[in-house]
């Protein structure tokens, strides 16, 4: 099973006395709110789950794949997602 | 950004009490932490989805004293970015 943004908007519906109409846009507007931070570099901490990380990548070589070309990668900026010790230890049934 | 202070953003961006604010954040945070404690894939379009990985038992090594050990099979979580927040994050390659 896949758990997706319309199953979280029942359960914000569910927990609050909001409409579902409500409940969409708080859940729409708090990934906008955590997409900005992250695209302004900003690191978000979510105690009992992860956090997510923006890191800088150099330039390297690299090689396409199927026609084996070398191709050079620029500069970049990555998104990273560290899972919290404490689920960790949760999915691992300690 | 800590959760408690994603949780005033909210607030503020949706001009809705702190405590309403708090209880979305944290609807959302357990809907995900629930799903894939039960090996279920979470899939949110635009930011990303977190999938389980089971790793395999394993005889690593102590860096440090080059002694070997024994690494248990253990589940751990697979972040992979959307589309469109990869390109967002990535701000030196507009």
């Amino acid at each position: 099973m896949t758990l997706t943004k319309a199953n979280i908007v029942d359960v914000v519906y569910d927990r609050t006395q909001v409409t579902k109409k409500e409940a969409s846009e708080y859940v729409n507007e708090l990934f906008e709110l955590m997409k900005e931070a992250l695209e302004d570099g900003e690191e978000i901490k979510v105690s009992g789950f992860g956090k997510f990380e923006v890191r800088r990548k150099g330039e390297r070589v690299g090689r396409n794949p199927r026609t084996g070309d070398e191709i050079v990668i620029p500069e970049r900026k990555v998104l990273r997602f560290k899972v919290s010790q404490v689920l960790k230890d949760e999915l691992n049934g300690n | 950004m800590t959760k408690s202070e994603l949780i005033e953003r909210v607030s503020e961006r949706m001009n809705i009490p702190k405590n309403r604010a708090e209880v979305v954040v944290n609807a959302v945070f357990d809907s995900m932490k629930q799903a894939l404690l039960e090996d279920d894939r979470v899939e949110l379009r635009g930011f990303g989805s977190f999938s389980i990985r089971n790793y395999d038992a394993r005889t690593g090594r102590n860096p440090r004293t080059g002694e070997e050990v024994h690494v248990e099979a253990k589940k751990s979580i697979h972040f992979k970015v959307g589309k469109e927040l990869r390109g967002r994050v990535d701000t030196l390659n507009d």
